[in-house]
């Protein structure tokens, strides 16, 4: 038969390093009739499937003063499509429960379905329909535009949307990493049917696609579904270059009055690159640093011991065209300088010199034991899939990744601390912080 | 001990397919007692080897005592400050050391503590947890800084946001006598208050075996947690002093109650009604139901029939909706809310909410309609399967508002049993405007212009 033919089906490998016996978590690189790769995993006991994909692009292709194009789309996409206005489209995706939906990363536009498996049919259709053929109704892109300029007024207020968007702007002026992805009311009131035609034409395409499926299908029956939903897109997409870009704006702190309650810090600096080879060291530094729920440092000095705040994390951002670091917190007003003057002493201090032993193993220990806790859900599993795509980690990672973890010795850790964390921080602070001087 | 199973028959009914799939599709669910009085749930999932260990207790903020609101959540917080057994931070660090991931939250009938390990540890999560159960060990020291937590998340989560402000303030009008009246979190002026004897005579008050239900979901057996669970939870005793769960319960509503809250960050004005309507576990015969699907019928995404008519059709509004609280020990509530579109004032937002429903009462949905929703809904029983912390989550809180193992498993075919004529009476019957609580949210200092 020739589409079995034309399945290329790669050997099959444990999908956790806890669970070698699992039989059902197994990823398989398939390639469709019509050529494009994408990974599956088979779960036969519920009966549905998890579909992901994310195509390159995202935010960054928006035209370069027209921000929010790229994310109208991500609202637009199951509001007509073909033959369907947007009322026949969602009562045919209710019908069936089919779950369609979209967003606009920075650098990928992704999307995702779930579907009962009795139902998948329609729900492929359905996809293809968005994804091939999208109407954009002067009807429903009037009713979605005036939905986003709601949501846009709302957050012009909300002391998180004002840092996070000046922290991004400030740290990427000049790039696409520094426009909102949401774009603006001025640049929003502006986008037209032809903007996000002309979005779609370029970015939808079969080449820089990812795609990650589970559930209760064959590798021959996910190569047709793929061919189906993807098959009629052109091949190449037009993409402007995105110039690769170090962080900006580091040692400026910025503060933006508002009359909150609390005030709100966002700060950062530059990160590591996902194929750097100190890659795996910067993440369990991190974890230490600032992303360990109930055990980092910053969670430890500015909650645990002073109750300075509610949350606190930082996170490493690894983008196609840059790597940050970045944390956030919300901490009483009447102590915002003490919750800076705090984070900028535990990251001097990490820096200087580096997590312990104690603090190192434990940190392994917690990101092998955790993985597992990814991949219960065949939603996480696809999500999974594809994110090992994009980030070029290959198929056998999962199986890999404890070992990568064990291999980062004190040394490396220290070093890669300093590497990270040695740096002047960009920080932004809204809200009516008081306490603040010169030094922190 | 006995340890009866259920077999989920939802998925059998609702995929209308060859008998063949059933069996297979069909989870099976256990539960028993152990000697103490503990109610123990099992969920087995088999796909990954991981589990979900999450206890819960019966009691939540409206089993506070007067002036002490926020002390369940309070208490939630401290449970993490270590045992005379386990000294603060050593059950975090043990979970972190084996990959484990753990939290808790609060609720007003509620209160639960989860973590999630590879399988082969859940014996050690249940020793921890048990010891915690009867060993918390406080300082004054502790409770000041806790207390600082505390009041950071209630200004993270209610006071920096004017729409929580104003869900807060319909709460404490909707309910004048039960204690759903208070916020969750607490009022600020009595969290400030709130002190390790007030955490501890709650703690030994409600904290027992008899009190608690296990829930655990993920690739184990119903004998192994039972071995597992009598080891541990099972050495506990009962003292057996909490008595009925029996809080003030609310009068029948008999007047319209209206709040506006204006705040000067408000850029975006809103509108929230409520309904006082009784909830799965007060409800007579089908009525929780009837709403359920009534809800996803009149403000259930944009095939419904407020969506579409002040949304796509009158262009009144961005975004309107309908929800309903089915999970509640006592008397709960049916809700609205509705954003306007640029210049339509919320009197003409509201008047417009009224017309439809008013529609909706004299000539009912469509059978189509209501077929359309059961079928949304039902799959979403479904595709809980998928996801061992929903579905434990779904079954703990059924257990510690008064429901049973078998009243979730019959949720989906009660469901599919509500024709469109009951829902119309349920909307005729709990629709009343006597019986709500509607809400402004405006920008302070410049009332709504009335610009229609």
């Amino acid at each position: 038969m020739k589409i079995l033919l034309s399945l290329a089906v790669a050997a099959a490998i444990s999908l956790s390093a806890a669970s070698p016996a699992s039989a059902a978590s197994k990823i398989e690189a398939i390639v469709s009739p019509g050529g494009i790769k994408a990974w599956l995993v088979r779960e036969p006991s519920v009966p549905m499937v998890a579909l992901d994909f994310a195509f390159t692009g995202g935010a960054n292709a928006d035209p370069a003063g027209k921000p929010g194009v790229a994310n109208m789309v991500s609202s637009m996409l199951d509001e007509g499509a073909g033959d369907l206005n947007a009322q026949t489209f969602q009562e045919r995706m209710e019908e069936k429960a089919i779950e369609i939906g979209f967003t606009a990363a920075r650098d990928q536009f992704r999307g995702s379905l779930r579907s009962l498996s009795e139902n998948l049919d329609e729900a492929v259709t359905l996809l293809r329909l968005a994804l091939t053929v999208p109407r954009f109704d002067a009807e429903a892109v009037e009713r979605i535009r005036s939905q986003l300029l709601a949501e846009l007024s709302r957050s012009s207020t909300n002391p998180n949307e004002i840092a996070n968007r000046r922290f991004w702007a400030t740290a990427f002026p000049d790039h696409p990493y520094g426009r909102p992805s949401k774009g603006t009311p001025e640049t929003v009131s502006t986008i037209t049917a032809d903007d996000l035609k002309t979005y779609v034409k370029s970015v939808f395409a079969r080449e820089q696609l990812t795609v990650g499926i589970v559930g209760d299908l064959s590798a021959e029956a996910a190569g047709k579904l793929i061919d189906r939903v993807f098959g009629d897109l052109p091949g190449k997409p037009t993409l402007a270059p995105v110039p690769g870009r170090a962080i900006q704006g580091l040692g400026e702190r910025i503060v933006i009055n508002l009359d909150v309650p609390q005030t709100v810090i966002n700060f950062g600096g530059p990160g590591v690159a996902r194929d750097d080879s100190d890659f795996m060291a910067a993440y369990i530094v991190n974890h230490i640093y600032g992303a360990g729920t109930h055990t980092s440092r910053l969670y430890n000095e500015v909650r645990e011991k002073r109750g300075l705040a509610y949350s606190i994390r930082s996170t490493l951002y690894w983008m196609d065209s840059a790597n940050v670091i970045v944390g956030g917190t919300a901490t009483r007003s009447d102590r915002a300088g003490e919750t800076l003057s705090i984070i900028d002493t535990e990251m001097k201090r990490i820096a200087a010199e580096g997590p312990t032993q104690d603090e190192l193993d434990k940190a392994k220990a917690y990101l092998k034991g955790s993985y597992a806790l990814s991949y219960d859900t065949s939603s996480k599993i696809a999500g999974q899939l594809v994110q090992i795509q994009l980030d070029k980690l290959g198929m056998d990672y999962p199986e890999r990744r404890s070992a990568m973890i064990d291999a980062v010795t004190l040394a490396d850790a220290k070093r890669v601390a300093k590497r990270l964390l040695d740096t002047k921080s960009l920080t932004v602070v809204v809200g009516r912080a008081q306490g603040l001087n010169k030094t922190n | 001990m006995l340890i009866r199973a259920f077999l989920i028959l939802a998925l059998c009914g609702l995929l209308a397919a060859p008998a063949s799939r059933d069996a297979a599709a069909a989870t099976a669910v256990a539960q028993f007692t152990l000697a103490n009085g503990m109610t123990v749930v099992v969920i087995p999932d088999r796909r990954t080897p991981v589990v979900t260990h999450m206890l819960w207790y019966r009691v939540g903020a409206a089993d506070e005592p007067p002036g002490k609101s926020g002390i369940a959540h309070f208490l939630e917080h401290l449970m993490f400050k270590g045992t005379a057994k386990n000294p603060a931070g050593r059950f975090s660090q043990q979970l972190a050391a084996i990959g484990g991931q753990e939290n808790a939250f609060t609720s007003n009938d509620y209160t639960g503590y989860y973590q999630r390990t590879s399988r082969e540890h859940l014996g050690t999560l249940m020793e921890f947890e048990a010891d915690r159960m009867t060993g918390l060990v406080l300082t004054d020291d502790i409770i000041a800084s806790e207390r600082n937590v505390i009041l950071e998340e209630r200004n993270q989560r209610i006071e920096n946001e004017p729409s929580a402000r104003l869900s807060e303030q319909m709460g404490a009008a909707q309910y004048l006598n039960h204690p759903y009246h208070k916020p969750t979190i607490g009022w600020r002026h009595e969290m400030e208050t709130l002190d390790r004897t007030d955490a501890l005579d709650f703690y030994k008050r409600f904290y027992e075996p008899d009190n608690a239900v296990l829930v655990v979901a993920g690739d184990v057996t119903p004998e192994e947690v039972k071995t597992l669970a009598e080891k541990t939870y099972g050495k506990l005793a009962r003292h057996g002093a909490i008595g009925e769960r029996k809080r003030p319960q609310e009068p029948p509503q008999i007047a319209e109650r209206r709040v506006t809250f204006a705040d000067l960050r408000v850029t975006q004005p809103s509108l929230q009604r409520s309904y006082l309507v009784p909830s799965f576990t007060t409800a007579e015969r089908d009525d929780a139901y009837a709403l359920d699907v009534l809800a996803h019928v009149l403000g259930g995404g944009s095939n419904s029939w407020l969506f579409r008519a002040l949304v796509m059709e009158q262009r009144l509004a961005t975004n309107v909706g309908a929800w309903y609280q089915g999970t509640s020990l006592d008397a709960s509530r049916f809700g609205l809310y509705g954003t306007p579109a640029s210049g339509v004032a919320l009197e003409k937002l509201e008047a417009a909410i009224d017309t439809v429903i008013a529609s909706f009462l004299d000539k009912g949905p469509a059978v189509e309609e209501v077929e359309r929703s059961k079928a949304r809904m039902i799959a979403d029983y479904v595709y809980a399967q998928d996801n061992q912390s929903q579905l434990a989550r779904m079954y703990g809180a059924a257990l510690t508002t008064g429901q049973t193992v078998a009243d979730m498993q019959a949720r989906p075919d009660r469901i599919r049993a509500i024709t469109a004529e009951q829902v119309r009476d349920a909307a005729r019957r709990f629709l009343d405007k006597r019986r709500s609580v509607t809400g402004y949210l405006v920008k302070d200092g410049q009332r709504e212009e009335k610009k229609s």
